[in-house]
């Protein structure tokens, strides 16, 4: 079996470079919604890719945490996607996107109170028995301080996990992020991170806002890996162990040499560990 | 200590915030956080981001400024229904051809309307192109009585005043865009024959015939009505009839 160390974020510009990569341990993540698409060229692509790399599908709309259940016509094109490409691993967020007949796109917060509890794990539920796998619930990142939050972040994933046997995605990015603008410790966060349930980790690039400055970091996906999450990453890696991780980059996209060199960072960070196992 | 409002109260005012319409005291506290703006941000760049995506040719025509305020307002206007934006923007066009300050610009909403055919072959689903053997096979009189049935990747669009064609594809192939333009009506065919979409040139007869392939009526009915106008209608639908099976627009014949 190909064992994931540290894969990338694929975009179409990329496509001929990423297929011929023969680097050891490499897979490609894309979102999922990109290729919920009737038929055409964008599936073939993704087959091909698929044919020579282990692949991830992440999706960003499924609105776990809104009111309304994800909706059949989506959960049905998302398992015939996992059907077709079968994917190494499948991955969500914390986050709701929807509303009445409308689709907000973000990652949107929202109070972690027992009744959202009850709601994100019966729409977690409702995507695995859709896929017939369980998928990837990842902690986004945060700008506000909201009130009424009965739960933390860390122990409302948690027990989502054991409800619904759902993995986690660890967003190191997210957490440095998150723990900027709404004033926490990042390394207590990982430290407390339950590990077990981590089957995937994201590494991104992020920006501070243009006018409040350091205050306010954006998750923007647009630039390297900045040097305070590697040593988060180093953090819990030490701790845990390894697991496959991903380069995102979404905007500003660099060649995909430079992408690259940054995977092989995580790649050989990851690779002695998962050699010993 | 204010009462904790449920889940979907909450997701209610925060949407309302979101869109600037009127809302909860709580969530009014929360858009006041100088974080709110982020959401508020990648909502809309989000939807004007997809829109530059889904059409590329006006967004060239009318550079980054005028396209990002205009579509700014569409997604307002019609924020995205489906999860994936990959067809995010139906409706750009005539949303553009009501648009006051694109009076300028006479054939903005065509060539949006070439920019969307273009991506609805790219998303369609994949089918059999019906080859030109199968219609050989047939009688004269077979033929009449047949119909042909337009495939699911083949999109028309007919301009009958402005050479919408010429603008676009000067742009989609990067060819030289100061060359004098004819000004006369032109038509264009997209279709998908193959791993990429493909482009040619019509006779508005011909997109005629197309819709009325697309209505469900025979061959004999359709040839009539779309190309009955003219003297020449044999001379022309024998003309065009070859061209459109080898560019892929029709999937089956159906008696």
């Amino acid at each position: 079996m190909h064992a994931l160390t540290a894969g990338v974020g694929l975009k179409a510009d990329h496509f001929e470079e990423a297929l011929a990569c023969p680097a050891p341990g490499l897979w490609f993540e894309v979102h999922a919604e990109n290729y919920l698409v009737a038929g055409g060229p964008r599936l073939a692509w993704l087959e091909a890719i698929r044919a020579a790399h282990p692949l991830s599908l992440h999706g960003v709309s499924l609105s776990l945490a809104g009111v309304e259940p994800p909706d059949a016509p989506t959960l049905a094109g998302l398992a015939a996607l996992v059907r077709r490409v079968e994917p190494a691993l499948v991955s969500e967020h914390l986050a709701w996107s929807r509303r009445g007949p409308h689709y907000l796109p973000d990652l949107l917060p929202f109070p972690r109170s027992g009744e959202a509890l009850v709601t994100v794990c019966a729409h977690v539920t409702r995507v695995q028995d859709a896929i017939g796998r369980p998928i990837a619930l990842e902690n986004p990142s945060h700008y506000l301080a909201i009130e009424g939050h009965a739960w933390g972040e860390i122990d409302f994933l948690a027990e989502i996990a054991r409800r619904t046997g759902c993995g986690l995605l660890l967003d190191i990015s997210n957490v440095h992020v998150s723990a900027r603008n709404t004033g926490f410790s990042a390394e207590d966060y990982v430290d407390a991170f339950p590990a077990e349930p981590v089957v995937e980790i994201h590494l991104a690039g992020h920006r501070a806002d243009p006018i409040l400055g350091e205050r306010l970091l954006i998750d923007s996906h647009d630039a390297p890996v900045a040097a305070p999450v590697w040593a988060l990453f180093e953090r819990f890696v030490a701790r845990a162990g390894a697991r496959p991780t991903l380069i995102e980059r979404d905007a500003e996209l660099p060649p995909f040499a430079q992408l690259l060199a940054e995977r092989d960072r995580a790649h050989k960070r990851l690779a002695p560990v998962v050699a010993a196992l | 200590m204010p009462t904790p409002s449920t889940l979907d109260d909450f997701q209610r005012d925060f949407a309302a915030a979101l869109l600037g319409e009127a809302t909860s005291a709580a969530a009014q506290a929360l858009a006041a956080q100088p974080g709110f703006a982020v959401y508020r941000n990648t909502v809309l760049r989000g939807c004007i981001d997809a829109l530059a995506a889904n059409y590329p040719t006006v967004a060239t025509l009318v550079g980054s400024e005028w396209f990002e305020a205009a579509a700014g307002r569409f997604a307002r206007a019609h924020l995205p229904r489906d999860g994936s934006l990959a067809a995010y923007g139906e409706g750009f066009a005539e949303f553009l051809a009501a648009l006051e300050p694109a009076t300028g610009l006479a054939y903005l909403d065509g060539v949006a309307r070439l920019d969307r055919a273009w991506t609805e072959v790219h998303l369609a689903a994949d089918a059999p192109v019906l080859a030109a053997s199968s219609l050989a096979a047939l009688l004269p009189m077979e033929l009449l009585d047949t119909v042909l049935v337009p495939h699911s990747a083949a999109r028309w669009v007919n301009s009958p005043e402005l050479p919408i064609f010429t603008v676009w594809r000067r742009h989609r192939e990067h060819a030289r865009l100061d060359d004098p333009l004819e000004w006369r009506g032109e038509a264009a065919l997209l279709t998908r024959p193959g791993a990429a979409v493909v482009w040619r040139a019509l006779d508005a007869r011909a997109t005629s015939f197309l819709d009325e392939c697309a209505q469900g009526r025979p061959f004999g009915v359709a040839a009539e009505r779309a190309f009955a106008a003219g003297s020449d209608a044999e001379a022309g639908i024998a003309r065009w009839l070859p061209a459109l099976v080898a560019a892929g627009a029709f999937t089956r014949l159906e008696p």
